[in-house]
């Protein structure tokens, strides 16, 4: 069913409209004399609100440029949480870039520029736009990286980032290509179909594999995590939190739309017959146990709350792939459950690090939070409150994620991987419990300056929606559901 | 001697294992990693140009078509990346990125 191109340009129109945004705005900046950061930084913080509400006033769903992208309503649900997450990014970083001398315009129209990449790549529908919307994310995740350019840790994070994205992006090609080689179409339909008809030959495995390697390094699961401590520590703090959850957001969206619309069509020959796991869910499953067991283990012994913060985003990053690794549309409901619940925290304890400065700068070791509990209370009870919804103690919002990935997962016939997952939660709950401890038990060490008001802000929103999530939570499941059935 | 897709495929799997090595064995400097990148993706590239023709399927060649400009966007945001690092440490060996480890 071909549309005709004026309907299409209304389909795609909050990407368009983010595109030409960034556009404008680098050329405002590169023309204008005085320092613009400000101006631009607020302007593209408006084309995000008004991408984010046309899209939950206009839902719309079909099919654009042949069959490039995909608007559904899971890729409007997706859409939507990531244009608020780097919304809040935006926010949050007004601050940090006033007293680190950041206020550098690019920043903003990267951040734009990224989300582009990030919305291109929840809806993608071919090999083709895939690549090029990972691509557009990616040069642009890697610029942001090394945004701080007079600093050497970031600028090392940004070689780090881009030579190991470079060689992932590269290593995914290469499976696109043995795909398109072995079934002859780049659009997963054509994939989909060629799936389910023929018998699984070699090269498609080695495709399938490839295709694996290159999207488990976007979302961080072992054992292709390398990067993630180094570049969440190296980074400036603001690029952190935008990696931590718009990008996080998109990469899951893309593995969900690759699993659900291309390789889920070899599980059913495969199952009635061999009464084996499909390919794809034997790489999810290996994938989700050592992402969830390494992730638990390596955050024990680390003191800086910024590499923390990524291994717990890599224990989580497994949490989400048990829920995936059923293939059905249950399991997609959980994983859109967990990625909200996961970008609400995540986002909260960004706020919070953004928040630990005191005279000599940003501190980034948790024995700076000693004592925060008699200094700062609010601050103290807001992190607490998130430590144990990270560590999903209910009836905290990270347990009900658990919850609904675990029944997924036992309702697939995989309670191993549950099993795990549980045990993983128990040893990742020592790291956190030892945040608390330190912010509640131990000496005062120094006090932090006064919180800026939007960061208070952004806490106390997403405090209420960790500790409140058992009320509103009904409303989120629906949604998520009616995300799911669209995949299907 | 007749040349089916058979030995584009072993040419092209040669090129991407060299591209691999390169990245993870060597350990002089950065711009050999750039260079081993592109070797990855040409790899692909001929993949896909064999494979279009043996198909007899455009498409292929529109995608190396786009691997192509996407490569060249991708070196130059590597290279000025490296700019930036070359001018904080003063140097572009493999060794010296170790400022962030734990």
């Amino acid at each position: 069913m071909q549309t005709d191109l004026a309907t299409q340009l209304t389909l795609v129109f909050p990407e368009l409209l983010v595109a030409f945004g960034a556009v404008v705005l680098l050329l405002t900046g590169t023309f204008s004399r005085t320092n613009s950061y400000a101006a631009i930084a607020w302007l593209a913080v408006t084309i995000l609100v008004i991408a984010t509400v046309l899209l939950i006033v206009f839902p719309q769903s079909g099919v654009v440029f042949g069959n490039a992208l995909i608007i559904d309503s899971f890729s409007r649900f997706m859409k939507i949480l990531t244009l608020i997450s780097a919304f809040i990014v935006l926010v949050m970083s007004v601050g940090f870039s006033r007293s680190e001398k950041f206020d550098k315009f690019e920043f903003p129209v990267l951040i734009l520029l990224a989300t582009l990449g990030m919305m291109l790549m929840i809806s993608v529908g071919n090999m083709l736009s895939l690549y090029l919307a990972l691509e557009l994310q990616s040069l642009a995740l890697y610029v942001l990286a090394a945004i701080d350019r007079t600093n050497l840790r970031s600028a090392e994070a940004g070689v780090k980032y881009f030579v190991l994205g470079a060689f992932s992006s590269g290593v995914l090609l290469y499976g696109i290509s043995l795909l398109y080689g072995y079934t002859g179409h780049i659009d997963f339909a054509g994939i989909s179909k060629a799936f389910s008809i023929q018998e699984l030959q070699l090269g498609m495995i080695f495709g399938i594999i490839f295709i694996f390697v290159g999207l488990a390094f976007k979302i961080s699961a072992v054992p292709f995590h390398m990067w993630t401590p180094d570049v969440y520590e190296g980074a400036p703090t603001p690029v952190t939190a935008f990696f931590a959850s718009a990008s996080k957001v998109a990469s899951i969206a893309l593995i969900v739309r690759v699993i659900m619309s291309v390789f889920n069509s070899e599980i059913s020959a495969k199952i009635a017959i061999l009464q084996t796991p499909a390919v794809w869910q034997q790489i999810i499953i290996f994938l989700a146990l050592s992402s969830m067991l390494l992730g638990a283990f390596a955050g024990i012994g680390q003191y800086n709350i910024k590499r923390l913060m990524a291994y717990s985003s890599i224990t989580h990053m497994g949490y989400i792939l048990v829920g995936l690794a059923e293939g059905t549309s249950i399991g997609v409901q959980s994983v859109i459950i967990y990625v909200i619940i996961y970008v609400a925290m995540t986002l909260g304890c960004f706020a919070f690090i953004l928040a630990m400065n005191n005279r000599e700068g940003y501190v980034e070791n948790i024995y700076d939070l000693s004592g925060l509990a008699k200094s700062n209370p609010f601050m103290a009870t807001i992190m607490t409150l998130h430590l144990f919804s990270l560590a999903s103690i209910p009836p905290l919002a990270g347990f009900f994620g658990k919850w609904y990935t675990f029944s997924a997962a036992v309702g697939g016939n995989f309670v191993p991987l549950a099993v795990v997952g549980m045990l993983a939660s128990v040893i990742s709950a020592f790291y956190y419990l030892r945040m608390i401890k330190i912010m509640w038990f131990d000496e005062l060490r120094g006090n932090f300056l006064t919180t800026p008001i939007e960061l208070q802000l952004i806490l106390a929103l997403s405090g209420i929606f960790v500790l409140f999530y058992i009320f509103f939570g009904i409303w989120i499941t629906s949604w998520a559901e009616i995300a799911a059935r669209s995949l299907i | 001697m007749y040349v089916d897709i058979v030995h584009y495929l072993i040419v092209s799997a040669i090129l991407f294992t060299i591209g691999i090595f390169g990245i993870f064995l060597n350990r002089k400097n950065i711009i050999i990693v750039l260079m081993s990148v592109e070797l990855i993706l040409l790899s692909v590239n001929l993949n896909f140009v064999a494979f279009s023709s043996i198909l007899h399927d455009l498409v292929g060649q529109i995608f190396s078509l786009f691997v192509l400009t996407v490569s060249a966007a991708e070196a130059a945001i590597g290279l000025a990346i490296l700019v930036v690092f070359f001018r904080n440490r003063g140097s572009i060996a493999i060794e010296d990125i170790n400022m962030i480890k734990g």
